[in-house]
């Protein structure tokens, strides 16, 4: 057969979704084609979307397992809206990920799980390749399974190995489209089966039967090309967010010379935090998975009291156990991280799903007036800089802090560039010298207000410190009221000087104008993306994103006042916005929330941007 | 936190004085608690530590105020969850001599579930439950100790809950050590914390703490002058097990449970009694003698169980040292730059 030349298409970026049931090794294909994308250069952005059952019957819509990848020559802030190829192993994925694929799309399905049997499990009552519902897309219709199978077969896999080499067809079919070097996604497979050489062998010999296949069918009349543009420069990995945070607290710890613990209980969308952290031991990382979330942080406290770098991550329901515990962090001055990894909430809610739920939880959360520092990532990578600030903030302010991330942020990754962690800002913690004469455990320091970190096992330091409310300078237990009012304003005080050591609020765009977009933490990708392109068409709005959510950053009201009209964009009920309300009442709030499990997407804040400017919000 | 022998040789001698407190102790007068603190007091110069080695950490309750009134490193944390603020302080610092100090609600009920996993993992501290069979700091309800048909505050018509007994659920934890004190045998218990503090896992002493305000006279039955002597067995490892105002009676296995003997009657002698085995890995034996209740039984004090088994602390410890010396990544940066990493 003659090989046929076809169109190419450039394209500054391309959205490519894999779906299939959630043992077809979605996660895997997408990472081996994001992987790829890096290498030859391009920026990448990855979304995972599994579903909460492990392995939910074959076929069913609970069982589809997804994997979004954007590629670009640019920055690229977002895994994107919607996909410009869609990969369906089978009919559940496709009509899971029908109202995720641009109109005009390639959709490449398995055209052997497309039957009634598949049909039925996925809810279709007709043929969805014969009713129309596929018009207006290039249908890539390919054997897979079939052909896998005759791929693999002289290799003598036994049926179950063979099934699962069947995704590296359809990526096969991608590295064609995308014209993407097949020996990166070799080398990925030889990492990924290292031990197991033979499933190396199949995966590698399958990738390459679906390059070829796509090289030879006439169905596809086009690749893609996206346009190569050297903006950057540096070395780069790429990065998930939740592994971005252990990292955080590697650097952190490092460049503090305190150790460091986790205290930790497994829950989803956290727990790789967990994970990673315990396959640190080489760097004197100490885990610790406790019995449950209250055992995590206390003993995150005990660690934190004895000297080291405590720290615990959880997800919304943890948060909820750890509060009490906050409170003694609070009482005993004590540096402590806690870690948020926001799910769709209440209670068991949307494990796997991504929310903005517990804002108010972070700053309110607990018993008496228990202030804390919070702050938010914003992107997959910046989950190390804010882990490794909220480490720096703990430590030298002698407070907890709560760094709120998300699904979305968490298993989501993006193209790191790989910081000299020398040149991270130094990390110095309020320690006191043995044998310190008349040392007293809360002594403040007269700018931060933090008490001082005198450690079990130093000399001429012993003291006691705990849940009680204790007396200013001496921490002897004190029941005295105006000694209760002035230590909880001092508490309140410190938290609030952390201000002066955190950069201003940034405004992307004019500082004045007809609208500012606020947002804070994960929205950030869709929110800069949205209000950049809204700009580009001349519109007046500029975007204040937060990272900083207690202390706000000192110009907060400056930034609000440059503006006729505010929206705060949230992916809850419109909590940022209630306690921007509460902090500056004098301005007006507009609100668009989102609480759907999903992150925002470009086009829908451009259209409520949109209205709004016009007047017709 | 094992004892070493060896303090460091250039410093005097510690004496119960240096772990004395110039602030007020606050317990009522008359508290059980009172003893214990005299005791720790009395055993600490003994356990071969240095005192800013020491760390006394407690739950919330009268007990748990304990660290308040002890000159070493203190930690008073939240109700329950001594267990979990000890466990990082002694993985962090495996070093140091970690206290926890809680009470029978402390440890049984709210931290009920640290206090299994602690012992499951047999971490290096001394646990001391004050055991007044009552919540004593919120005036007076029933424990997860008290004994059925109590009638407290919250059980008007007398507790309708079996209660629990501490060893027996240290034992069914893989506890490694158990002892029972009592708050008014002040020597006994001095004796009893050092070997606790001697032993290489967790530590768990019980004490027959009496509070005098709301649950006076809970253990007197037992512990009573005129009675202790038949009610009580203080058990010592390579002992035979007797007790008795006249040293009369024993205790024997027969019909796989524990019977009292009198010696000198079916012709029973000394040599027929059970020879306490304190460090024997089978719990069995141990169980039974934790169960033992009167009246049917005497109540068995000292050390019952203390089997040495590799700590959690070391354990872990060991595995950090081994990956430190392993791995080829010493680093962040290291890590960080191996592995996919583009050049761009
Ligand atoms: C979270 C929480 N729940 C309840 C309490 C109230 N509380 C304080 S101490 C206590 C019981 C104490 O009993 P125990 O542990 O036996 O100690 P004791 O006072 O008898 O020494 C209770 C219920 C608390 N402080 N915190
Ligand atoms: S209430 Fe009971 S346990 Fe508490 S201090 Fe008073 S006597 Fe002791
Ligand atoms: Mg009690």
């Amino acid at each position: 057969m003659g090989i046929k030349k076809r169109k190419i298409i450039e394209l500054e970026d391309a959205v490519v979704k894999f779906a299939g049931d959630s043992g077809d090794g979605m996660q895997m294909s997408g990472t081996q084609f994001s992987d790829t994308s890096a290498f030859v250069g391009n920026d990448i952005s990855t979304f995972p979307d599994y579903p909460s059952e492990i392995r939910a019957p074959q076929g069913t819509i609970a069982g589809v397992s997804g994997f979004q990848v954007r590629i670009g020559s640019k920055d690229i802030k977002t895994p994107g809206d919607l996909a410009d190829v869609l990969v369906a192993m089978n009919p559940a994925a496709l009509r899971t990920n029908l109202k995720w694929v641009k109109q005009g799309a390639t959709i490449i399905i398995d055209s052997d799980s497309f039957d009634e049997k598949n049909y039925q499990k996925a809810g279709f009552t007709s043929d969805p390749l014969e009713d129309g519902t596929l018009d207006g897309y290039n249908i890539v219709r390919a054997p897979i399974t079939y052909l896998n199978f005759t791929t693999v077969k002289e290799l003598g896999l036994d049926s179950k190995t063979a099934e699962k080499t069947k995704n590296q067809f359809a990526v096969g079919i991608l590295y064609w489209l995308f014209d993407r070097n097949l020996e990166y996604g070799e080398k990925f497979l030889d990492d990924r089966f290292k031990s197991k050489p033979a499933l190396a062998e199949a995966n590698k010999k399958v990738l390459r039967a679906g390059y070829h296949y796509a090289e030879t069918i006439e169905t596809l009349e086009s690749r893609f090309q996206i346009i190569h543009k050297e903006e950057r420069k540096g070395k780069f990995r790429n990065i998930t967010g939740n592994t971005a945070v252990a990292w955080g607290f590697i650097a952190a710890s490092e460049r503090s010379g305190r150790p460091l613990f986790l205290g930790s209980y497994p829950i989803t969308p956290a727990s790789e935090i967990l994970q990673e952290l315990a396959k640190r031991k080489q760097l004197g990382v100490k885990v610790f998975q406790a019995e449950d979330e209250i055992a995590g942080i206390n003993s995150a406290i005990g660690a934190s009291f004895a000297g080291n770098l405590g720290v615990t991550t959880t997800s919304g329901p943890g948060l909820a156990l750890k509060s009490e515990a906050i409170g003694l962090a609070v009482i005993t001055e004590l540096p402590l991280v806690i870690v948020d990894v926001q799910r769709g909430g209440p209670s068991t809610g949307l494990p796997t799903k991504t929310e903005q739920g517990d804002l108010l939880q972070a700053l309110y959360g607990r018993c008496g007036e228990s202030p804390a520092v919070i702050i938010s990532a914003s992107s997959p990578s910046d989950c190390f800089d804010y882990t490794y600030m909220a480490c720096k903030i703990a430590i030298e302010h002698m407070t907890p802090v709560i760094l709120l991330t998300d699904g979305y942020l968490a298993n989501g990754s993006e193209l790191w560039n790989i910081p000299k962690i020398a040149d991270l800002p130094p990390i110095v913690p309020p320690l006191v010298p043995d044998n310190t004469p008349d040392f007293k455990p809360y002594r403040r320091d007269p700018e931060k207000l933090n008490r001082f970190w005198a450690i079990p096992g130093q000399e001429g330091l012993r003291h006691r410190i705990g849940s009680l409310e204790k007396e200013d300078v001496t921490g002897f237990v004190s029941h005295d009221p105006l000694n209760h009012e002035k230590m909880v304003r001092l508490r309140e005080e410190k938290v609030q000087r952390v201000a002066n050591y955190i950069p201003e609020l940034k405004v992307w765009g004019e500082p004045t104008g007809d609208l500012l977009a606020v947002g804070w933490g994960g929205t950030y990708g869709a929110m800069i993306s949205a209000v950049q392109d809204l700009q580009q068409q001349g519109k007046s709005i500029s975007l204040a994103q937060f990272n900083y959510l207690k202390p706000l950053p000192r110009n907060t009201e400056a930034v609000l006042k440059g503006f006729r009209k505010i929206i705060v964009c949230e992916l809850n009920l419109g909590q940022f916005a209630m306690y921007l309300n509460a902090l500056y009442p004098q301005f007006k709030y507009l609100r668009y929330n989102k609480i759907q499990g999903l992150p925002f997407m470009i086009e829908e804040l451009k259209r409520k941007f949109n209205q709004v400017l016009e007047g017709k919000e | 936190m094992a004892a070493t022998n060896e303090t460091s040789s250039a410093q005097p001698a510690l004496t119960r004085n240096d772990f004395r407190l110039d602030q007020p102790v606050k317990w009522c007068a008359g508290c059980g608690d009172y003893a214990i603190l005299s005791a720790v007091q009395n055993a600490l110069p003994e356990i071969g530590m240095k005192k800013e080695d020491i760390v006394f950490v407690s739950g919330i309750g009268c007990s748990s105020r304990f660290p308040y009134y002890i000159n070493t490193y203190g930690f008073h944390g939240l109700h329950g969850r001594a267990a979990a603020v000890a466990s990082g302080i002694k993985i962090a610092n495996p070093e140091l001599s970690v206290w926890i100090v809680t009470g029978d609600g402390d440890s049984m009920a709210i931290g009920g579930n640290h206090f299994i996993h602690i012992l499951r993992r047999n971490l290096d501290v001394n646990i001391l439950i004050f055991n007044n069979k009552i919540y004593g700091l919120t005036k007076g309800q029933y424990s997860p100790t008290s004994p059925k048909g109590l009638k407290t505050k919250t059980s008007p018509d007398g507790t309708i809950e079996p209660p629990f007994i501490p060893g027996e659920l240290a034992m069914g934890a893989q506890g490694t050590f158990f002892a029972r004190a009592v708050d008014t045998e002040p020597k006994q218990m001095t004796d009893i914390f050092i070997k606790a503090a001697q032993h290489d896992g967790t530590s768990v002493v019980e004490i027959l703490q009496n509070c005098v305000i709301f649950n006076n006279k809970i253990h007197q039955e037992i512990t009573g002058k005129d009675v202790k002597d038949d009610r009580i067995i203080y058990l010592e490892h390579g002992k035979p097990m007797i007790f008795g105002t006249g040293r009369d009676k024993g205790l024997i296995l027969r019909n796989a449970g524990l019977q009292v003997v009198n010696i000198g009657e079916n012709g029973i002698t000394e040599e027929d009694l059970l020879v306490h085995d304190a460090y024997t890995p089978d719990i069995a034996l141990h169980y039974l003698l934790t169960r033992m209740n009167y009246p049917e039984f005497p109540v068995a004090t000292g050390v019952i169980r203390s089997f040495p088994c590799e700590p959690y602390d070391q354990a872990l410890e060991r595995q950090v040292i081994r990956s430190m010396e392993e791995s080829r990544i010493k680093t962040l940066e290291g890590l960080i730059n191996s592995g996919n990493v583009w050049q761009i």
